[in-house]
């Protein structure tokens, strides 16, 4: 498995291994040296490969295949198709609801979006595969698709009504308030677009499955394999070391997964799928695109009396998926009177999933473009606009915040940014060519919660290993799990080694919502406090141990050494101890599972997201907080919008490693940049197809895109929210700053976009 | 990608003869075939690597003119201290084009065979409808998402963008193509798609190019190339402008002008229109920007390409301004 050199520490601070100290990647070398080896990487005696044919229309019925000619050329063992393809199982969704199907096939006769999977061919070597999947031929019975929201048949959509949030009688107060507001945002849709293709290697030893596959939830998936083949859930194991990008995309079993699962079961060999970049755009779900008004009416000195916000967001025909688009409407400012409902559009498309920030992303491009509005409307300073209604509660759970560092974040962004320099009116800023504009927007998170579960083993030599099914997809969870073992234990980080990524580890839930550091660190803090008092059980109460018959309590362990707290009698390094006691490890199992969950309530709580704890449970709203300050330069002939400058305050509440935090802050205000201003899945809407399907055409931000960032931590610790005091981290970045950026230009150019991406001919 | 024979040339008569083979292609630096090959657009019976022939790639620039030889690398052209000073706007072109990673290893050779980006030219399997892949077949590009398609030069069987920067700064000083037995303008060299879209280059089989030619003058030292895009880096022109500009002595005449247009057009374009109406006039904003709408004479837009162009005049003119304002 995994092992890190932890050597390698930054100098700037004089505890790096405690939690909150500045500790480098521990898996950085590894990756920038080429030693660290994806999951499709691994090396199997008798490796096939398998290729999938993709549906060439959006919308109809498969009517025959000819997969004569693949089946003879070079190489191939088999060509999967709906017929031949072997029956599954219909699995249980990520809630744990029963599966509405009994048998699954994830080859498809009814075509419900261009791109799904029809046929497979498995041959001797890639190049084989390629070339025979490119001789099967389909024919269909075409009928017309619906392409996205904005086709006519597509009408007003389905009624989410748990989407729905009100109080007071918004409409009303709309209507009767003096100064309104009323406009309409819309989002495209966008990709996930990971470095690290979508891909798997699957192995069948009699009723055993091994997968090699980066997940961000190695439990559910595996979970999900169980049920479609029927082997007990043991049965399965899952190895992901190391994913490179998941942004929410990977963290479930897909339909491409099933069929190299099923493909490998067929042959009896292992099997190796790796969607090519064109596939990773068509085999799983982005983010929807999304459509919101925003009404919000106001007295003359800028306080709400009123919001009343309508979405709706695409979803498959086939398959639902909501994107909640009140969340950050319903808590970011205070006001008397709100309303916000949720309408769902089947589409002919794939189901579209968790992109960053599901929901609050989308959310907050809305209200905090809407605010702005609001605030030209009334030619108050949208900074100011914000503070004037500043929610000082939860103003939809009533419940007051768990700590909320927003106005600390406006001040201290303000701040360094210079705002106060701003000049209010739009288009007077300039250099040049260049249009210049300043916008801010604020962002936020919810805290989701869940309970884990870590083994902490301390070794003969005095050495700790962690374990967990948990993953790090390069947000750092090898590193601060070492941070919070070290601190715990009282050894040297690098005496810590942390082993992630295999389900037969202790268990893990999803690592998505920014809850892992949370979840995980708790677990591991309180399994290595278990070991530690075994440890320090073991010195006073062993006769073979040096401390034994010592008139003391307890034992403290600082640096790897075992002493008494006052000094007398000896002090001797674990692996001293260790020897003398004749033990070759200590092993504690912990977690934060409540401790009346029965087994099956325990299942549930690694492979479904269903035991979740509320984020308003209790006494408290727990979120995180941001606030960007963005300054774009627009020139004003050929309308280019470059960000030229950015100042982002957050609260993320305790940071478990500031260097790892800032790291996810800036790669999701980056993702925001890309956002804003390029990102956007175009659709041919005669065919229902993506044509912008590759790295080259799907525009991502390069470095030359992305000016200095700063990032300022603003959070306090919030015991309400985790055991160490952290809130989320991840998601919460990007939450933002798409408003914050169209902001900037309407201040640059005094030109709305509502539309994302901004690009240049809507501004010129 | 399909099975195909390799077949390594160790000297340019040897390219010559394996280059007329049927279905023949000839690898430099393998940018644009490798990736026409995986989506399945180029199926070449025989691949002929040239890459190994040795003399094909110095770089020699004097004032009278610059030739360059077709395997010397983007960067190294780019970098080059005498395209630097006597042709900034061929340096500027290439550091502009592509990524560095891919400068470092396409040609100027393979350069100029660059393919269109049309993403139905590119997707053969779900598009089979393209004259340029597969002529009488019709055109997907057509009524389909346009942005990037071209409005000058088209024609009812293609709408496909030249993609290409450095043939845009070519183009406007008038440089030559070497295809060994015959040299012709590097204008010329690339086709009108009419009704021949498969057609591209002027280049017959047997042919290789062996080198550039870019002629030295006044216009070609004091030029600049203005690429306009989505984003910074790693992008194709939304629209660009090759501009030369020679003044008389007064500062403010001027004597002679080349601007060429890319991203804009189905092959690098020449703007002759606006050349005529500036030489001669007096340098100024209102009189550039007037006459600098006339590189648009003829565009036809198809929808989502109309920004295009007020776009491509914007370029032109923001060029001109910037050498005028660098005396």
């Amino acid at each position: 498995m995994t092992v890190h050199d932890m050597k390698h520490a930054d100098s700037d601070s004089a505890r790096l291994e405690a939690v909150g100290g500045r500790l480098s990647r521990v898996d950085g070398p590894a990756k920038i040296t080429g030693a660290a080896h994806y999951a499709v990487e691994q090396q199997l005696e008798g490796l096939t490969h398998a290729v999938l044919v993709g549906a060439t229309i959006a919308a109809g019925k498969v009517t025959a295949i000819d997969s004569r000619a693949a089946q003879t050329a070079p190489g191939v063992l088999a060509v999967l198709t709906p017929d031949t393809i072997m029956e599954l199982n219909g699995a249980s969704d990520w809630l744990g609801n029963p599966p509405t199907q009994a048998t699954y096939s994830p080859l498809v006769r009814e075509v419900t979006f261009s791109g799904q999977h029809i046929a497979a061919v498995v041959a001797e070597t890639f190049e084989q595969a390629v070339a025979a999947a490119a001789l099967v031929k389909v024919w269909y019975d075409e009928t017309p698709a619906i392409v996205d929201l904005s086709d006519r048949r597509a009408g007003d959509g389905i009624p989410i009504d748990a989407m729905t949030k009100e109080w007071g009688d918004a409409e009303a107060a709309f209507a009767e308030a003096p100064v309104r507001i009323c406009t309409a945002y819309n989002t495209p849709r966008e990709f996930q677009a990971a470095m690290e293709p979508h891909g798997l290697i699957a192995r069948w030893q009699g009723d055993e499955l091994t997968i090699w596959e980066p997940s961000q939830w190695l439990d559910g998936m595996a979970r999900t394999y169980a049920e479609w083949f029927g082997v007990p859930f043991e049965n399965v194991r899952l190895v992901s070391p190391y994913i490179g990008g998941g942004f929410g995309s990977k963290a479930l079993a897909l339909a491409h997964s099933a069929v190299a699962a099923a493909a490998a079961k067929m042959l009896n060999r292992p099997v190796k799928l790796v969607l090519n970049r064109p596939q990773n755009f068509t085999s799983y779900g982005g983010r929807a695109a999304t459509r919101q008004t925003v009404a919000i009416g106001a007295d003359r000195e800028g306080r709400i009396q009123s919001i009343v916000h309508r979405g709706v967001n695409e979803t498959a025909v086939d398959g639902m998926w909501v994107e909640p688009l009140g969340s950050v409407t319903s808590i970011m400012y205070a006001t008397p009177n709100f309303s916000s409902k949720q309408n769902v559009v089947r589409v002919n498309t794939v189901v579209p999933g968790a992109k960053r920030a599901p929901g609050e992303n989308p959310s907050a491009f809305g209200i905090e473009c809407a605010i702005d509005e609001l605030a030209h409307e009334l030619g108050i300073d949208p900074l100011e606009m914000r503070l004037i209604n500043y929610a000082e509660q939860d103003p939809h759970a009533k419940k007051p915040w768990s700590t909320r560092q927003l106005r600390e974040a406006f001040a201290a962004g303000a701040e360094a940014f210079g705002w106060a320099k701003r000049s209010p009116a739009p288009r007077s800023m300039r250099d040049g060519h260049q249009l210049i504009g300043w916008g801010v927007a604020a962002g936020t998170y919810p805290v989701r919660r869940a309970y884990g579960e870590a083994v902490v083993k301390i070794l003969a030599d005095g050495s700790v290993e962690v374990e967990s099914s948990s993953i790090d997809m390069g947000q750092g969870t090898y590193t601060i799990l070492a941070q919070t073992a070290a601190e715990t234990l009282g050894v040297p980080v690098e005496q810590v080694s942390v082993k992630l990524g295999d389900s037969h580890f202790a268990r893990a839930g999803v690592t998505g919502g920014s809850r892992l550091a949370g979840v995980m660190t708790g677990a591991v803090h309180k399994a290595a406090g278990q070991a530690l008092d075994e440890l320090i059980g073991l010195a006073l109460s062993d006769p073979a141990s040096p401390f034994h018959g010592l008139q003391a309590n307890t034992l403290h362990v600082r640096d790897g050494r075992i002493a008494s707290p006052r000094g007398e009698g000896p002090e001797l390094s674990i692996a001293a101890f260790m020897r003398a006691v004749g033990r070759d490890h200590i092993e504690a199992r912990g977690d934060t599972v409540p401790a009346n969950f029965t087994p099956e309530q325990r299942y549930n709580n690694y492979t479904t997201i269903a035991t979740a704890i509320p984020h308003t449970e209790g006494d408290y709203s727990r979120h995180s907080w941001c606030a960007h300050f963005v300054e774009v330069h627009v020139d004003e002939d050929f309308g280019t919008v470059r960000v030229s400058r950015v100042v982002s305050a957050l609260d993320s509440g305790r940071l478990y490693n500031p260097k790892l935090a800032e790291s996810q802050w800036k790669g999701g205000i980056i993702m925001g940049i890309g956002q804003a201003l390029l990102e956007e899945g175009i659709v041919d809407r005669r065919h229902g197809r993506i044509v912008n399907g590759n790295l080259a055409d799907y525009m991502l931000p390069t470095n030359a895109d992305i000016p200095d960032i700063r990032t300022i931590s603003v959070g306090i610790p919030d015991p309400h929210s985790s055991a160490l005091g952290g809130k989320g981290v991840g998601e919460l970045g990007i939450v933002g700053v798409a408003p914050a950026i169209a902001n900037a230009v309407f201040h640059a150019t005094g030109k709305r976009v509502r539309d994302l991406p901004i690009t240049l001919e809507k501004l010129i | 990608m399909r099975d195909f024979s390799y077949l390594r040339a160790d000297n340019i008569e040897a390219a010559r003869n394996a280059a007329a083979l049927p279905g023949a292609m000839l690898l430099a630096g393998g940018t644009t075939l490798v990736d026409l090959a995986k989506c399945g657009v180029a199926e070449p019976a025989t691949v002929i690597d040239i890459s190994h022939i040795e003399g094909l790639a110095a770089i020699d620039v004097g004032a009278d003119r610059a030739i360059i030889g077709a395997l010397a690398k983007m960067s190294h052209v780019a970098d080059h201290a005498g395209v630097k000073s006597l042709f900034p706007a061929v340096s500027e072109a290439l550091w502009q084009a592509a990524s560095a990673q891919l400068r470092n290893m396409a040609t100027i050779g393979g350069n100029l065979m660059q393919r269109t980006r049309c993403p139905y030219f590119r997707d053969p399997q779900n598009f089979p409808a393209c004259n340029k892949r597969a002529p009488g077949s019709g055109c997907s590009a057509i009524g389909g998402v346009t942005r990037g398609h071209a409005v000058l030069g088209t024609s009812e069987a293609c709408i496909a963008t030249y993609p290409g920067d450095l043939a845009i700064a070519l183009v406007a000083f008038d440089a030559e193509v070497d295809l060994g037995g015959r040299k012709l303008k590097v204008e010329d060299f690339f086709l009108a798609p009419g009704a021949t879209a498969e057609r591209e280059h002027d280049i017959h089989p047997g042919e290789v190019i062996t080198a550039i030619e870019i002629p030295g003058s006044a216009a070609a030292r004091r030029s600049t190339y203005i690429k306009v895009r989505d984003r910074q880096s790693y992008e194709f022109a939304a629209a660009s402008a090759a501009v030369g500009l020679e003044l008389e002595g007064d500062g403010r005449t001027i004597r002679d002008i080349r601007v060429a247009l890319g991203g804009v057009a189905t092959r690098p374009w020449r703007a002759r229109a606006v050349e005529d109406a500036l030489k001669g006039k007096t340098l100024a904003e209102d009189t550039v920007r007037k006459a600098s709408e006339l590189a648009m004479q003829g565009a036809v837009d198809h929808g989502a390409n109309h920004y295009k162009i007020a776009l491509g005049p914007r370029v032109i003119a923001r060029a001109i301004l910037k050498l005028g304002a660098t005396a």
